[in-house]
């Protein structure tokens, strides 16, 4: 039987490729991480890091080809996803695990009412008749804060402006009370003021519902506000793992430093908002020491020989850097008597 | 959407003028005199001048044309020079069956290319895949009249199982509609897949995978929708080339449509029912595109302002 | 010691299309041969131009020659596609057939090519009035549907391989129109016309030395596929007998006599009717290669 205490979701050595004519490119290369009921975990990085690729990979919803997993374990309730079925994969999708997609506009069906996208996944996974299915989806609709959704529901999506259709995609997602929501940038394409709502909003569900959140974003201020823990990811690695209070006062990785260092901060003097140098390997080239280490500061021979390990350092808090490992303060003393 | 109705019809009347116009224009090609031609040679220079005095051809070619735009406003569209008879009764017998072997034609092309397009899109780059678009291919590629003939020889010569020509049941349609649906129904394919490949792409169908629907459901409820919507217009630009077609295809099985009607004329230099049945078709043709226009906008608008 | 002569260049005004012709040519034509189903295409077309221009060498037989003790000979060793109605044979008369069947494809494209392109670009280049009268014109004559224009034509001129080519030419007027319009409105935008029209260039100039140049791609691209459109069509006019007449070898006439003998000597009606699928089988596949190779952004 599945434990409550245990993670509702664990992701392990997760590797996701992509397989094109130019190569392979690894695109999600080890990915560890797990998720309890009512927690929210914040994977973040820039465009191109894997944030996305992982968040598809939970699902099985990577294109395929050039898409593939090729190696490690999702296990939801102690069950691994990546063996699954198609059908019983299905079963999970849109009823116990579900997603929002970045793009509000183009991520609902053109040419179906919204109540009909909500109902449809009701009728699959609840089992409900017509009607009911209908009726839940209006009321699915009222709790996402949509005004007068017994219109809306017939709409279809080109009535609606964006931040509304956000609304229906969240409803969507919930509709069959998840365990867990993937939220792919959920907040990216829309409106500064419209932002902050959906987070409140997604805030609101989860306090009701109780499930899980995975929230992937490039957007540091959307992961203070909303994260219990932040995974930093690099060149389709985690780089730091942490709470995220700790994550935002005491950063450990050079790479999460600098990601801190370019926010812009308003107590602060700052003449400029610093920048990190150089350019993110291709993930067609990865090189076979540290990821970073072309753009790092503190960058030592060691960095470009071997990929550090992510490593605990205290409670809840893991880095993948050779600065915070054994290897490091020898490598250091080998200095001093030199 | 009245408004763009509206806009469109309007938009469609100084066509149909421009096709009246085209059609007077070219019959002013004519080499010789029409009054000698329609006179029969040896005729009376009396005789000659009564034809000119009473079809007007003494007079500019300005009061001719709106003579004649009048006379079709009047549903006069002159007289057979072989039999004398009104060529819009001789269109009105016509009509009906070409209209009944378009509507089957145009129902092949639409329900075949489709079912095609749609297998081919589902499994891209596999076997059945390039099967179907190689036949589509030669689909596009052979000659409707060739095929007839080779259909007419396998079907009704060798195994015997459908009539040769003519149009009296069912059994008679099935050859005509096949060979003129054909090509229409290889283009169809072709843009169907097409634009299933591009729609299968699209975010929403990632959603709709993400909610656990069953592929099945995904392709015939989320992606087929939207991806007809483009196949519409080729379904309307077909529905010419098809109208064009039944010249052929009526000569070939021997159907007593509009378009064999306008292939004797021609043979028998009767000009008047070419120049009718011409008008005919072209008119058709334009109210068919004023159909499939706002039917495409209507389905289209949605997109649009997504 | 020579003294280095430094010219000083004047800040040439580049046209897009002449700036590395070569390299250009040589990018396109690789996207060519890596497009097989292109390479097959054109493999096909230049074996029909070669059986055409050598006929006379190839040809086993005289297409003209009846022998009636050999009339309706199914296919064999002595003729390899058989003999017709009149015991000529099928496959020289086919050969010869190919040099008008093809001929009239490519003067009709050449025809309403020619007028389409003008009109396309005296459309797309004054605008206002103009465009509007000559593309409402090319409208209309859109709205007649497939061959019925020629058709109509036809009738008027009289049933002749030579109108038959001025009919089928005629309707392809309105496509090259069109699609010349729409590339001269889009290189008409570009800088550089301003540029050259700023030095004082005339209008002639402009058009047909620095758009016409830039627009030659969907040209070539319509033109080919039209080419297979324009061969269908002809031969289609020719099996109605409003083209060529008997005892022509085209091959839509010998198709249309060889339908009178379906039930006897299906093989008159066959052969000339592969002759013709395979031709425009080739034209339609370098077309759509064609298409890839010129416009990247089409390749699925």
């Amino acid at each position: 039987m599945y434990d409550s205490d245990k993670p509702v979701l664990e992701v392990k050595g997760l590797k996701t490729h992509l397989t094109t004519k130019n190569g392979v490119s690894k695109a999600v290369d080890g990915i560890d991480f797990s998720l309890h009921k009512g927690e929210t975990l914040g994977i973040v990085g820039e465009s191109g890091c894997g944030k996305s690729m992982t968040s598809l990979s939970i699902l099985r919803l990577i294109p395929s080809p050039p898409g593939k997993i090729v190696d490690g374990s999702i296990l939801f309730k102690g069950k691994n996803i990546v063996e699954m079925s198609e059908d019983q994969l299905r079963k999970i999708r849109g009823n116990e695990i579900s997603m929002i997609f970045q793009e509000p506009m183009t991520s609902l069906n053109p040419v179906i009412p919204v109540g009909e996208q909500i109902a449809e996944a009701l009728r699959l996974h609840q089992k409900l008749g017509k009607k009911d299915a209908w009726q839940n989806s209006i009321e699915m609709l009222k709790l996402v804060g949509i005004p007068s959704p017994e219109k809306r529901a017939k709409q279809e999506p080109f009535q609606l402006s964006g931040g509304m259709r956000q609304r229906v995609m969240i409803a969507m997602a919930l509709a069959c009370r998840p365990e867990v929501l993937i939220a792919d940038e959920p907040t990216t394409a829309l409106d500064v003021t419209i932002q902050a709502q959906i987070l409140e909003l997604i805030k609101k569900l989860q306090a009701k519902i109780g499930m899980g959140v995975i929230m992937i974003t490039h957007d540091l201020g959307v992961v203070a506000e909303t994260c219990d823990k932040v995974a930093v990811m690099y060149a389709g690695n985690i780089v730091e793992h942490a709470p995220t209070e700790q994550l935002f006062s005491d950063p450990k990785h050079p790479y999460t430093k600098g990601l801190l260092n370019s926010l812009p901060r308003i107590y602060e003097d700052q003449d400029e908002l610093a920048t990190i140098e150089g350019n993110v390997p291709s993930p067609y080239h990865l090189p076979e020491g540290c990821r970073f280490a072309s753009r790092c500061a503190h960058r030592e021979a060691i960095c470009d020989r071997k990929l550090p390990e992510l490593i605990e350092q205290s409670d809840g808090v893991k880095v993948r850097c050779w600065m915070y490992t054994d290897q490091w303060a020898l490598h250091e003393e080998k200095e001093e008597v030199l | 959407m009245m408004m763009f109705i509206l806009r469109r019809i309007f938009q469609t009347i100084p066509v149909m003028i421009g096709v009246t116009f085209v059609v007077f224009f070219i019959m002013q090609l004519v080499p010789g005199d029409p009054a000698v031609l329609l006179a029969g040679e040896g005729a009376s220079k009396e005789t000659i001048e009564g034809i000119r005095e009473q079809l007007g051809l003494n007079q500019p070619l300005y009061v001719q044309y709106t003579d004649y735009l009048m006379n079709i406003f009047r549903g006069d569209l002159g007289v057979s020079l072989k039999n004398s008879q009104p060529v819009l009764d001789e269109i009105l017998v016509r009509l009906p069956i070409t209209i009944e072997l378009a509507f089957f034609s145009i129902l092949i092309t639409i329900v075949l290319g489709m079912a095609a397009g749609i297998i081919s899109a589902i499994k891209p780059y596999s076997l059945t895949d390039v099967s179907v678009m190689l036949i589509a291919l030669l689909g596009i590629s052979l000659p409707s009249f060739w095929f007839g003939l080779m259909l007419m020889y396998l079907f009704s010569v060798k195994l015997q199982i459908l009539p040769v020509a003519g149009w009296d049941s069912i059994l008679h349609i099935i050859l005509p509609a096949v060979t003129l649906g054909a090509g229409g129904a290889a283009i169809v394919a072709r843009m169907t897949r097409s634009s299933m490949l591009e729609v299968i792409r699209q975010d929403y169908i990632r959603t709709a995978r993400s909610k656990g629907l069953r592929e099945t459901v995904i392709i015939y409820k989320h992606a087929l929708r939207n991806a007809l919507i483009p196949v519409i217009t080729v379904v309307g630009l077909q529905f010419g080339a098809l109208l064009g077609g039944t010249v052929l295809v009526e000569s070939i099985f021997a159907i007593n449509g509009l378009g064999r009607m306008i292939v004797d004329a021609i043979r028998m230099r009767d000009l008047p029912i070419v120049q009718g049945g011409v008008l005919c078709a072209s008119l058709i043709f334009v109210i068919v595109n004023l159909f499939v226009d706002i039917f495409y906008r209507f389905f289209n608008k949605r997109i649009e302002l997504n | 010691m020579s003294l280095e002569v430094k010219t000083v260049q004047p800040n040439v005004i580049v046209n897009p299309t002449v700036s590395k012709p070569e390299s250009k040519l040589k990018g396109f034509l690789s996207q060519l041969l890596m497009n097989k189903a292109a390479t097959v295409g054109a493999f096909i077309i230049i074996i029909y131009i070669l059986l055409a221009v050598f006929a006379p060498l190839i040809a086993p037989y005289s297409p003209y020659e009846i022998d009636l003790e050999n009339k309706m000979m199914p296919p064999s060793s002595d003729h390899w596609m058989g003999t017709d109605d009149k015991g000529r044979d099928i496959l020289s008369r086919i050969l010869y057939g190919s040099r008008l069947s093809m001929g009239v494809g490519f003067a009709a494209v050449l025809f309403g090519a020619f007028i389409g392109i003008i009109f396309g670009l005296v459309a797309g280049y004054y605008g206002r009035w103009v465009d509007t009268v000559i593309m409402r014109i090319m409208d209309v004559m859109l709205a007649f549907p497939g061959i019925l224009l020629a058709l109509a034509i036809i009738a008027a001129l009289g049933p002749s391989l030579i109108n038959v080519t001025i009919a089928v030419g005629a309707f392809s007027v309105p496509l090259f129109a069109r699609i010349v319009r729409g590339s001269t409105l889009e290189v008409k935008r570009l800088e550089y016309i301003d540029a050259i029209r700023s030095l004082g260039a005339n209008d002639f100039t402009i058009i047909f030395k620095h758009i016409f140049p830039n627009i030659l791609s969907p040209i070539i691209v319509q033109a080919t596929l039209r080419l297979a459109t324009a061969i269908l069509s002809a031969a289609g006019l020719s099996f109605l007998g409003l083209g060529a007449q008997p005892p022509s070898p085209e091959w839509g006439t010998m198709l249309s006599s060889g339908r009178d003998f379906l039930f006897s000597a299906p093989f008159i009606a066959l052969f000339p009717g592969i002759a013709i699928s395979i031709l425009v089988l080739g034209f339609n596949i370098f077309g759509d290669g064609l298409r890839d190779a010129f416009d990247p952004r089409m390749k699925k």
